[in-house]
């Protein structure tokens, strides 16, 4: 029997199959405009590898969550990510996920969610906020990341991305170097994520999501959590993980 | 003295708002005198007595806040801006047929908003004390209950008498017995009725002119849901966690949050803000000396976060979680709301203290953070 578990998120969604409490398959598709149609080329790219609804257990999570017809189960996102955490860290500690639509903060002890925060509409300190920047600057996210690693503090102040994104158009109409600019967008998040984080405070965090490989990023919050921040490639995975271990329950 | 002619919109009225309309015409053509009220702070009896009805005007709409915007900014509570947008398009009956409206000056949005809303419609504003502690507190309160007496008397052309006062308390208390009669239903596990429910019936019972309907229709739900109860009929499921709702007024977010809550595996089993329990539970002495002393004692006794201190607050919501068995509180805080955003830092600290999960919601009465909010309170649900 197959665990299948299903984060549609608001850009990316995220599949993880586990078999027998082990991790056996992982899947990353676009959301694209219709949650729907992702959840059915989840079904086909899983039925590919030979798991079907006749050998497999669904259970949904993300935004899309009520998009997936063939999903026996659905469950929120903060749950997920806080069990999904647990399996990867195996830690006590504040989970961060930086995610399309919104950033979250779960407070995890021995496995469970004992506490969480999530940003309120605005999309300042969340992905959204960066794929709006990155555009912006016709930069990809690592490469924002990289050129942030050579800038000297340049301070964004607005916490609104439609007026940072302003500030942004007129530091490039002074010349400011993208580099600068780059370190200005990426503080702007930390700070906004951090404000939103202290709400939840640990001696340790885990962040998972779209940003888990960033160094730079992963840097940048240990130094403003004044604490460590660790992460590793399957935290991407973290909801799909822990929505795949609910098919247990 | 009071003019009966519908607003000019009147025809693109949907029927239940056309039907509003039109009791509240019939009932001002009948001689029937108006007041609309906003607060729990507004010593009711004094109304009453005067043979004035009474309907509460608090805005729990998005649909006038657009309105409300030509002349209020934006960054300003919901309810301020949704009760200000339905004097100022027309579109509720009861603040159209008001023959006066009763403020009192509870936060600052309110206190401004009355200002512009007496351009509108005349209004009289209450003054009430910044906190219920100092010694003369009592007395600033009762002189700003005496006065509006007298600016009633005046207005309606009537006398209020002692006799009418206390018969007057008799009926609200009857009231306020049967609404926390149904309140009390939230006790047995699992609760008789669902929150949202309770939530709906009061709303509904602001709207009626006559108090005796009001008391009526609030007790015949109580029997009926004794008794499906007593049957072994059970609305709710025994699993559903049980919810406290603290913070700011709920009435715009029944549907936003109060039904989030109860579709996603909740069940709100004490409703704490200022309509419920801890509001209704104060009684007033009908055999008290002087009886309109004892109106405005009662009065000033509510616990509001425009209040400096308000330590009543908390321990009113400890006592009611542990009278309710709350596995978990939720806190609205209404957008812009000052007072209660800033106390619900006490209010998440006593509530953690006692090892109940807390968890604050700062919305308005629009529907764009709805995905957030159902999110958010599913995965509290979730970690009960």
């Amino acid at each position: 029997m197959y665990q299948v578990g299903i984060d549609i998120g608001s850009s990316a969604a995220k599949v993880a199959v586990l078999k027998e409490g082990d991790i056996y398959k992982t899947i990353l598709v676009d959301t694209g405009f219709n949650s729907r149609k992702t959840a059915d080329e989840i079904y086909e790219k899983l039925a590919d590898a030979g798991i079907t609804t006749d050998n497999a257990f669904y259970v949904a999570t993300g935004y899309g969550r009520i998009s997936v017809p063939y999903a026996q189960k659905s469950m929120t996102e903060i749950t997920c990510h806080g069990k999904g955490a647990w399996y990867l860290f195996e830690k006590n500690g504040t989970v961060i996920d930086i995610g399309g639509q919104d950033t979250k903060g779960i407070f995890l002890k021995n496995g469970r969610v004992m506490k969480f925060v999530m940003n309120d509409k605005c999309s300042a300190g969340t992905g959204k906020f960066l794929e709006i920047m990155t555009n912006r600057l016709g930069l990809t996210m690592e490469e924002l990341s990289e050129l942030a690693g050579r800038g000297t503090p340049t301070i964004i102040s607005s916490m609104c991305t439609v007026f940072a994104e302003s500030e942004v158009i007129s530091l490039i109409g002074k010349g400011t170097p993208r580099e600068d600019i780059a370190y200005g967008v990426i503080e702007s998040v930390v700070t906004k994520v951090v404000q939103l984080i202290s709400q939840v405070p640990s001696d340790q965090y885990f962040l998972t999501g779209g940003l888990c490989e960033d160094p730079y990023i992963i840097n940048r919050l240990s130094h403003a959590l004044e604490a460590p921040v660790e992460s590793m490639p399957l935290a991407r995975y973290a909801g799909a993980i822990g929505a795949a271990l609910m098919a247990e329950e | 003295m009071a003019n009966h002619d519908l607003p000019k919109l009147f025809d693109e009225f949907v029927d239940a708002r056309k039907n509003g309309f039109l009791a509240a015409k019939e009932f001002k053509e009948k001689g029937g005198k108006l007041a609309g009220t906003l607060c729990s702070y507004t010593p009711q009896e004094v109304l009453d007595a005067g043979g004035i009805a009474s309907v509460g005007l608090c805005g729990t709409s998005n649909e006038t806040i657009p309105d409300a915007e030509k002349v209020l900014p934006k960054n300003l509570c919901p309810l301020i801006k949704s009760t200000y947008g339905f004097a100022y398009s027309e579109k509720c009956p009861y603040t159209y047929f008001s023959d006066i409206i009763v403020g009192e000056t509870t936060c600052d949005g309110k206190k401004k908003m009355y200002e512009l809303l007496n351009d509108i419609k005349e209004t009289h504003i209450l003054h009430l004390p910044q906190g219920q502690d100092r010694p003369y507190a009592k007395d600033i309160w009762y002189e700003e209950v005496k006065l509006l007496k007298e600016r009633l008397e005046e207005k309606f052309n009537v006398t209020i008498t002692e006799d009418d006062l206390r018969k007057a308390v008799r009926k609200r208390n009857e009231l306020r017995k049967v609404l926390c009669e149904m309140y009390e239903l939230q006790q047995t596990c699992p609760p008789a009725m669902r929150g949202t429910e309770m939530m709906l019936a009061f709303q509904k019972g602001s709207f009626t002119f006559d108090l005796d309907q009001q008391i009526e229709h609030i007790r015949g739900l109580v029997e009926e849901a004794k008794k499906a109860y007593a049957a072994g009929e059970r609305i709710v499921p025994a699993s559903a966690k049980r919810i406290l709702i603290t913070g700011c007024p709920t009435g715009g977010v029944i549907q936003k949050v109060g039904m989030v809550v109860e579709n996603n595996g909740g069940v709100i089993v004490c409703l704490d803000d200022c309509s419920g329990e801890r509001t209704r539970s104060l009684m007033i002495d009908e055999n008290a000396d002087d009886i309109l002393r004892a109106i405005s004692d009662r009065y000033l006794d509510i616990h509001c976060s425009v209040m400096t201190p308000n330590e009543g607050r908390m321990e009113n919501t400890k006592k009611m979680i542990e009278k309710y068995k709350v596995d978990g509180v939720i806190e609205v805080v209404l957008q812009a709301c000052h007072t209660f955003n800033v106390e619900s830092a006490k209010m998440r600290d006593m509530v953690e203290e006692l090892g109940i999960p807390y968890l604050k919601l700062e919305t308005d009465y629009s529907t764009t953070d709805s995905g957030q909010i159902e999110t958010r309170v599913a995965a509290f649900i979730e970690i009960l």
